[in-house]
């Protein structure tokens, strides 16, 4: 197509490849994850994946839109990628594909589809399926009893029976409980006993943390992400849990250990920074992000949920459009004389 | 000595593409005999120039052919000698396609001027001289075209002259050229506008990529032999719009031109360096502006810059550079800023610096336009530190309040929101409907308000009439009833008489009086 109007020029960019920027970014803690949890979470991301494109190429026909530059726009993928790394990874397939359905069908396509949605998809997803399928969505695989392969493919196809077993304590419930309960132990002492502790926070999870971070350095290197979403987030986490800390050493535990358990780093970088359903003014995506923090651990600590990320972002897309319309930086002109 | 110290928000890092055209000297054209040039009245960004010559005339160069028409407007004069074949519509270089009032002129091919001689502007009083730039013609030659005299200020005092040489889009470069070649006129031209302007200060602000027109700066400022304060020429950094007057005034001063106010109201004024030259040549030998250097570049074999008459039709001129491939358009101006002409028969005019010949891969494909996702990334680029995105959903939404609540009026419609935008969409040409929009919607209002004003004023009118008709016949009762009471009661009691008739008399004229209220406070 011949460009009618000026500019004539435009940068080589477009929606997928910030799409594929973030998928792309997403790989060093999958790889992490994996690692840790076993190949079952590919199976968990090819099961979205398909689901997701499914239902967003059906979706985009029946709503008479063209499915081929939307289906391969990316963003269906990046909800699905980031359902499966939020599920637990042994979850029964139709679980996933539920929580893909809610987010694609739903929390997407109900309210316009592509940059129309008010609230995070996946997270609609992850809200849905954790009140719906609690004991489900609860269920994290124990430490250090990685099934192989094939016996976890039988699982999360329901061809094996979901045994207890391999379900155990995250560090985030151990805490929950330790936080709780009565115990006159520290937690941090509840958890080596238990073998969750690692180098500075949960084992394992530690170190996807520390991925997924990675990844959202790429993705502020790569100008995909400005840095206000992330530091506000974790700058509300840490200073929220460092207050409960500090207060009370004995049953909460410290800002580092809550900056790299369950999905804090996946929330900061990937889940609060989505441009559609969040803040765009610096100012207002500095008071989400920080707001995002401070629910996350509350919800984490106090709430009835594993995690408290899925809500808190969703409950701080609520407040997004009136905090953007409060947050309008001065224009050209407006701040006077020398700045 | 330190150099920049002020940046502005956004702008972009643009391919530059000068390469193509910068190279070559400026050539001169030639205007042969039987050509015919078009002229259009209106090359300034005020009222169009009254034609003072009819078909059949013969013109020099030089003349004047159209008349300044108020204070904003300049004049325009023959670019070569010729005789005058008609004044009539014709279509004119605007993205509408519309047309408007030219003078077309068949070159004899002698290209004699009319007599001239330099001017001493020393020798003239402020609005003598402001006068001979306008009776010139001089205009802003950077692109906007307002007319020159009409910047120097009666009011304010200027103490800083910015001269524009920035030239911040990309594939123009006769501001180069015409720096690297002409330096001294340039100067010139600026040392006038300062005297003008009685500014103490004048810097001169060249983007870093034209190291060339930097150094033939520097050069032609210190041959003036004064200092460095008086007259500085600055490299600025090259991110496009840096060319922005505002923006290039914030680089300089650091100052930021608040919304709705002129740059001479805080002491600043700007030129481009253009316009300086020309300014040169209507004192230094007498010249209107009858010519202007333009960049021919793109699709063509023989890329450069040309000094052209105005009004050279833009086919004939791009012959010149040779076009490589069948022409798919041509833009005038920049590729940021600049549109394509509606007819390849359209005329140069004083605002066009450039002509990019459009061939199949000059530039990128249109891609299809998606969905909006708030990545906000349009308003980082954003010069004028709006929010395109909202600017966007609110001219799309039609809620044109909305959109000038987001300050749309500030919009230069640059083109950085839409060169980043991933989902490509064309904010420029949303935000120009919706200006549009709001200028009709603000000229309705003013006509509804003349209107409601007019009929208001008529009924205010006729509630007048009627109360002083009112109080005219009240008057004439109560006369009456006074003649009547008079006639009674003669021979009576002339007291009690005298009283009655008072009585009488207060009760008509208080009834009146009433009626009359009435009347007013109805029409209120």
């Amino acid at each position: 197509m011949h460009t009618v109007s000026s500019p004539y020029l435009h940068k080589p960019a477009s929606i997928a490849g910030v799409m594929r920027e973030v998928c792309l970014a997403l790989l060093p803690g999958i790889f992490v994850y994996t690692a840790f949890v076993g190949a079952a979470l590919f199976a968990q991301i090819a099961i979205a994946s398909v689901t997701a494109l499914a239902a967003e190429a059906l979706f985009l026909k029946t709503r008479g839109n063209p499915v081929r530059p939307f289906l391969t726009d990316g963003s269906a993928l990046v909800t699905a990628w980031l359902i499966a790394l939020a599920f637990p990874p042994l979850s029964p397939w139709w679980l996933t594909v539920t929580g893909v359905l809610l987010a694609i069908v739903i929390a997407k396509h109900l309210y316009g589809g592509l940059g129309q949605n008010p609230f995070n998809p996946a997270m609609v997803a992850f809200a849905g399926c954790i009140v719906a399928f609690p004991a489900l969505m609860a269920q994290w695989p124990a430490q250090g009893i990685a099934a192989p392969f094939g016996e976890q493919m039988r699982i999360i196809l329901c061809l094996s029976p979901r045994m207890d077993a391999l379900a155990g304590a995250t560090p985030l419930s151990v805490i929950k409980a330790s936080g709780a309960g009565d115990l006159y132990t520290d937690v941090r002492e509840i958890l080596v006993r238990q073998n969750l502790y690692g180098t500075f926070a949960g084992k394992g999870w530690e170190w996807v943390a520390s991925a997924y971070l990675l990844g959202g350095l790429y993705l502020l290197y790569r100008r995909v992400i400005t840095w206000h979403v992330p530091v506000a987030f974790l700058f509300g986490m840490a200073f929220v849990s460092l207050l409960f800390w500090r207060h009370d050493p004995m049953h909460y535990a410290d800002p580092v250990f809550q900056l790299f358990s369950g999905g804090s780093m996946l929330g900061a970088f990937f889940i609060a920074t989505d441009p559609v359903t969040g803040c765009t003014t610096p100012r207002g995506k500095l008071i989400f992000g920080c707001g995002a923090g401070v629910l996350a651990y509350l919800i984490r600590v106090f709430g009835a949920f594993p995690d408290g990320i899925g809500f808190a972002v969703l409950i701080m897309n609520l407040w997004a459009p009136m905090l953007d319309r409060f947050a309008q930086p001065p224009t050209f002109g407006e701040r006077g004389g020398r700045v | 000595m330190p150099q920049v110290s002020f940046k502005f928000h956004g702008g972009l890092k643009l391919p530059a593409h000068k390469d193509i055209s910068s190279g070559a000297s400026i050539r001169p054209v030639l205007v042969t005999a039987g050509q015919r040039l078009v002229i259009p009245l209106s090359q300034s960004a005020g009222a169009p120039a009254r034609a003072i010559v009819a078909a059949g005339d013969h013109v020099r160069k030089g003349q004047k052919i159209g008349a300044a028409d108020g204070r904003i407007s300049a004049a325009v004069h023959a670019s070569t000698s010729g005789r005058v074949l008609a004044v009539e519509e014709r279509r004119m270089p605007h993205p509408s396609g519309l047309s408007g009032l030219a003078v077309e002129i068949e070159a004899d091919g002698e290209d004699l001027w009319i007599d001239h001689a330099p001017v001493d502007y020393r020798g003239l009083s402020l609005e003598d001289a402001c006068l001979a730039l306008q009776e010139a013609g001089v205009v802003g030659m950077g692109g906007a075209v307002f007319p020159s005299h009409a910047k120097v200020p009666q009011r304010h005092a200027v103490t800083t002259l910015i001269v524009n040489g920035a030239e911040c889009e990309p594939y123009i470069t006769c501001d180069d050229r015409l720096m690297r070649e002409r330096a001294g006129e340039i100067v010139a031209g600026v040392r006038i506008l300062r005297d003008l302007l009685k500014a103490e200060t004048v810097l001169i602000g060249i983007e870093d990529n034209k190291p060339e027109a930097i150094a033939a700066m520097r050069v032609a400022v210190a041959e003036t032999g004064e200092g460095e304060i008086a007259c500085r020429v600055v490299s600025v950094p090259a991110l496009y719009p840096a060319g922005s007057m505002k923006q290039l005034i914030r680089v300089l001063t650091g100052h930021e031109i608040p919304v709705g106010k002129l740059p001479t109201e805080l002491g600043v004024q700007c030129f481009n360096v253009a316009t300086a030259y020309s300014v040169a040549r209507v004192f230094l030998r007498g010249e209107p502006v009858v010519r202007r250097i333009v960049t021919l570049t793109g699709g063509v074999a023989m890329p450069g810059n040309w000094e052209v008459p105005i009004g050279m039709p833009v086919d004939q001129l791009l012959a010149l550079a040779q076009p490589v491939d069948a022409l798919s358009g041509v833009v005038m101006g920049g590729p940021m800023m600049g549109f394509e002409v509606p007819a390849l028969d359209v005329p140069v005019v004083k605002a066009s610096n450039c002509l990019i010949a459009r061939v199949p891969g000059t530039f990128p494909e249109r891609m299809p336009e998606m969905p909006c996702i708030r990545c906000g990334a349009c308003a980082r680029a954003c010069p004028q530190d709006l929010q395109p995105f909202e600017l966007y959903w609110w001219s799309r939404a039609r809620q044109f309040e909305r959109a000038e609540r987001y300050r749309i009026a500030s919009c230069i419609e640059c083109g950085c929101c839409a060169y980043v935008c991933p989902a490509h969409i064309p904010l420029v040409q949303y935000f120009r409907f919706a200006k549009g929009e709001i200028r009709t919607r603000d000229q309705e209002r003013k006509m509804a308000e003349t209107a409601r004003e007019r009929f208001e004023f008529k009924q205010f009118r006729e509630m007048r009439e009627k109360a002083e008709k009112a109080e005219r016949l009240a008057r004439a009762a109560a006369a009456q009833a006074q003649k009547a009471a008079v006639a009674d009661v003669s021979g009576g009691a002339p007291e009690n008489e005298a009283d009655t008739r008072k009585a009488v008399i207060a009760a008509a004229l208080e009834r009146a009086r009433k009626q009359a209220r009435n009347a007013g406070s109805r029409q209120e």
